[in-house]
């Protein structure tokens, strides 16, 4: 066996693997929370309970509809997506014009009511998620084995953070995006309709989310708190890695898991407070955070 | 007297009389949870109200403040009146060195950094030997004010409570409305232009979360004293998305509005309480319905419809 710092090794990478898993829901989530900040000046509290009701609408398309994992994969984001622009034309426009700090008690409130609503229909002790066939088993990698869902989710993560980053760099849309971003007024003088790229940065934003969401079913059982006890430190991370860039943020969240992962080998009490220790010491050294401009 | 105006002293009497009969006509440990609350709330409020800034993280306090002054009275059986001093002395140490962190961002990112610390000292509590970790600590004797009061009797437990409760109130009051009240004014309405007057604004803003953490450990140890328990709850996310809730709905930035929100609340949740989830989704809903059109708060809408600064 393969020792490394007195470890064995699989316990070392498999540990590490947990933490990439993590860490890609906190990308996906802190990516989500970035991109809908950049456009709507609002953080989005609701995103742990959209992230939920993702993982819940994957639970419900297999339990009412008879519908696998892979359709859900793209349904889910989309039904949810479609409530996420639902709720940015009713509610959430009409909070522009105010502080940015009601458009975050607001979206609090929302995730209360939503939570709420599932916890009664559902009870909080959550309900199992079966793993596609297709994914079930393990792959020996000659260091460890593993789980094949798991390597799938760092992959799809992976690449949804990857074409997320790839749509607002280097395409036409995401120019438009990043102006409206910098400067609405003006973009809007070009015709360019700014109202309608916000609702769709937020329902794409959402969609992100509900796609960890489902990505996160087979992983964690579907219950109402999933979204709640991720969103405190995906809410660290942001912090951590700034707000100011989409890569930075995919990075940052990576990053975090890999070390929550390493932390739990080497001083298994830490590992629930590790991100917040780290945040502490961004804040002391860089306060814009990682990958933060200056405002 | 306090910097009190008129309608604010008529107020204040009036409430001063409902504290002295209410005890006679409602339950009084119910009085005291509201009393509680609106001490918690007021120094919440010294924050959002008067600086400006939300915190996020304010049940930290309200649980560690809990702790320490469960943990003395039933281990070191203090007295009541030290062990509640000791409460706010922690409430004020953790918001020394968890305020340093936080005033170094404004805005949204404050109230994310907030929230993210007071998480880990959730993590913290569950985790510390001290805290009893999800049995919390239990059973905690009243014992006694001054060596001679015995507080295990109701009434002079209330009595004890609503003393703190006024003491509080009345100590933000004269905070408010003192130089250093109107320096945290001007940091609220337009930061640069006060450092530019020569304010080190970030002392200010240090200082004024330290009077509030304090203030928010004596609410949460007075409150542990009360029950004869102080548990996870306390310290939990949920709890400082409730003193948000509580002061927003009685109107942020007011005198009076901390102490009508938490009547509001504790009474909801007394009345709610066999409903199970459904206090959270009414919480929620009320959240929205003030952030949407009920900004100003129940205190804030009658000092405005009297054209009254309450």
């Amino acid at each position: 066996m393969i020792m490394i710092f007195g470890i064995p090794g699989p316990l070392l990478f498999g540990q590490l693997l947990l933490g990439l898993i993590n860490g890609a829901f906190y990308a996906m989530l802190s990516l989500g929370l970035a991109v809908i900040f950049g456009m709507l000046n609002i953080i989005n509290f609701a995103h742990g309970a959209l992230f939920m009701m993702g993982a819940f609408a994957a639970w419900m398309l297999l339990n009412y509809f008879d519908i696998g994992y892979f359709p859900a994969l793209i349904l889910a984001p989309l039904l949810v997506g479609a409530f996420g622009i639902f709720l940015e034309k009713t509610i959430i426009s009409r909070l522009y014009k105010l502080d940015h700090l009601y458009g975050l008690l607001l979206t609090f409130g929302l995730s209360l009511v939503i939570e709420g609503l599932f916890r009664n229909g559902y009870g909080s002790s959550g309900m199992p998620y079966r793993i596609p066939s297709l994914l079930q088993g393990a792959t020996d990698l000659g260091f460890m084995f593993m789980p094949n869902y798991r390597g799938w989710v760092v992959l799809a993560a992976f690449v949804v953070c990857t074409a997320t980053w790839l749509i607002i760099e280097k395409t036409s849309l995401g120019a438009t995006l990043r102006a409206a971003t910098e400067n609405a007024p003006l973009v809007q003088a070009f015709g360019v309709n700014v109202p309608r790229l916000i609702t769709l940065t937020y329902g794409g934003g959402i969609a992100l989310a509900a796609f960890a969401g489902v990505l996160a079913a087979p992983i964690y059982s579907v219950n109402p708190n999933m979204g709640s006890n991720f969103i405190n430190t995906v809410f660290a991370v942001v912090v951590i890695g700034g707000m100011g860039s989409i890569l930075g943020s995919i990075v940052t969240g990576f990053g975090l898991g890999v070390v929550e992962g390493l932390t739990k080998v080497f001083y298994p009490q830490a590992s629930a407070t590790v991100v917040f220790v780290v945040m502490v010491i961004v804040l002391l050294t860089r306060p814009r955070g990682l990958f933060g401009k200056a405002a | 007297m306090f910097g009190f105006s008129r309608p604010q002293l008529i107020a204040f009497l009036a409430m001063l009389a409902l504290i002295i009969v209410c005890p006679f006509v409602v339950y009084p440990v119910f009085l005291m949870r509201v009393l509680c609350m609106a001490l918690f709330a007021c120094a919440f409020n010294l924050m959002i109200g008067y600086v400006g800034l939300l915190s996020f993280g304010h049940a930290a306090f309200f649980g560690m403040g809990g702790y320490v002054t469960a943990w003395t009275m039933k281990v070191w059986h203090l007295d009541a009146s030290i062990a509640i001093l000791l409460g706010g002395v922690t409430g004020g140490v953790l918001g020394l060195c968890l305020g340093y962190l936080a005033i170094r961002r404004s805005g949204i990112y404050f109230a994310m950094i907030t929230l993210a610390l007071a998480q880990m000292v959730y993590f913290f509590c569950l985790e510390a030997p001290f805290t009893g970790g999800e049995d919390g600590i239990q059973q905690v004797p009243r014992g006694h004010l001054f060596g001679f009061i015995d507080l295990s009797n109701d009434m002079t437990m209330y009595a004890l409570v609503a003393c703190v409760f006024l003491g509080g109130f009345l100590l933000i009051h004269r905070i408010i409305h003192s130089p250093f009240g109107q320096v945290l004014k001007g940091i609220r309405e337009n930061e640069p232009r006060t450092t530019s007057l020569g304010y080190r604004t970030d002392d200010y803003k240090l200082i004024a979360f330290m009077l509030s953490t304090s203030l928010t450990g004596i609410a949460g140890g007075t409150k542990a004293l009360v029950f004869g328990i102080a548990t996870l709850t306390d310290v939990n996310s949920s709890t400082s998305g409730e003193i948000v809730l509580t002061t927003l709905l009685g109107g942020l930035g007011t005198v009076f509005g901390p102490v009508m929100g938490s009547v509001v609340m504790v009474s909801m949740e007394n009345y709610l309480a066999q409903f199970g989830a459904w206090v959270t989704v009414t919480q929620g809903v009320i959240f929205m319905f003030c952030v949407l059109a009920f900004r100003r708060g129940i205190i804030g809408e009658i000092g405005n419809f009297l054209k009254l600064k309450l």
